[in-house]
């Protein structure tokens, strides 16, 4: 317990601290509610999509391994060296209860639909048959990128918050209360001290005019 | 405007440059931690990094340095051999973290 010098200014200056303090708790408390509600949702969905995207890519490459099986090496990575197409990525931030999150969006340029950067006369038709699996999942791959993004950042915040809840409740505002206890008790004494003191003096000053006794 | 790293095993790897994506193959740890670091010093910006589940574990304290950076987002994919179950990992770090304890239930 800090030493606080008991008169009433610093009562009054703890008493205002104390009020901020309980504010300030339940403030955050229901932040840290509200984000935990949202987290849960978010790593439902995270759950989801990882099952989606493991099976779609499992399903993808079991299908650039029978491709890999009837073409040589060097004729696969002849097809597919030089990519039709490029991704670009867009980065936006949305702000759910003061987190930033990521958002993405992406554009492809050049190739049109079309993403098969080879002939079809020398390659295996399990080839096209993976890179279409590929296309497919890579939808899913982003929005698990961006949704387990958020669950990270969310997941800091929560645990920054729930740190913050628990300093005020169990530290900051018990102390306050004992220093503001302490205060008033001084004050009160005080007072009593200073009431038992005029009584004294009155008794005194009595005696000595008029040697009267009580 | 932002791109996309894949770093994998080189037949991991070579879907995904057809679809458009930056690939760094690799085929050791070694060279894994070197296209990991060659990812951040490239001229172009990258903001999803995916990174094939073997070859992740030996990245793990760099990658989880970059957990809180809101620009860059860093996920395990599986191999061709399958789910390593890595990227389940990430999932009950951050639920541990914000509850406590592991409530995902598997």
């Amino acid at each position: 317990m800090a030493n606080y010098t008991p008169t009433r200014m610093v009562l009054n200056q703890l008493k205002g601290r104390l009020t901020t303090a309980r504010r300030g708790h339940k403030l955050l408390k229901d932040k840290r509610d509200e984000l935990m509600r949202q987290f849960m949702d978010i790593v439902k969905q995270n759950k989801e999509l990882r099952k989606k995207v493991e099976d779609g890519l499992t399903e993808a490459f079991a299908s650039l391994s029978a491709a890999s099986a009837v073409m040589s090496p060097q004729m696969l990575e002849q097809a597919l060296l030089y990519p039709r197409r490029t991704v670009d990525l867009d980065l936006t931030y949305k702000n759910v209860m003061s987190v930033n999150v990521p958002q993405y969006s992406f554009a492809t340029s050049g190739g049109g639909e079309d993403i098969v950067p080879y002939a079809f006369a020398q390659t295996s038709g399990d080839l096209d048959d993976a890179l279409g699996k590929l296309s497919a999942v890579f939808e899913d791959m982003l929005q698990l990128a961006e949704v387990e993004k958020t669950m990270q950042l969310m997941a800091e915040e929560i645990e920054s918050t729930r740190r913050r809840v628990n300093a005020l409740e169990y530290s900051t505002i018990p102390d306050l209360e004992t220093n503001i206890h302490y205060i008033t008790m001084k004050l009160e004494e005080n007072e009593n001290s200073t009431k038992v003191r005029l009584i004294k003096v009155k008794e005194m000053v009595l005696q000595k005019a008029h040697n009267y006794s009580v | 405007m932002y791109r996309i790293a894949v770093i994998g095993g080189s037949d991991t790897v070579i879907g995904f440059k057809a679809l458009g994506l930056d690939t760094f193959p690799v085929n050791s740890a070694e060279e894994a931690s070197a296209a990991f670091k060659q990812v951040f010093q490239g001229e172009v910006p990258y903001a999803i990094v995916y990174i094939e589940e073997t070859w992740a574990q030996g990245l793990q304290s760099a990658i989880n340095k970059f957990r809180s950076d809101p620009q860059l987002a860093i996920i395990l994919i599986p191999g061709r051999e399958g789910s390593l179950g890595l990227g389940r990992q990430a999932l009950k770090d951050a639920v541990e973290k914000a509850v406590g304890s592991d409530i995902t239930g598997e």
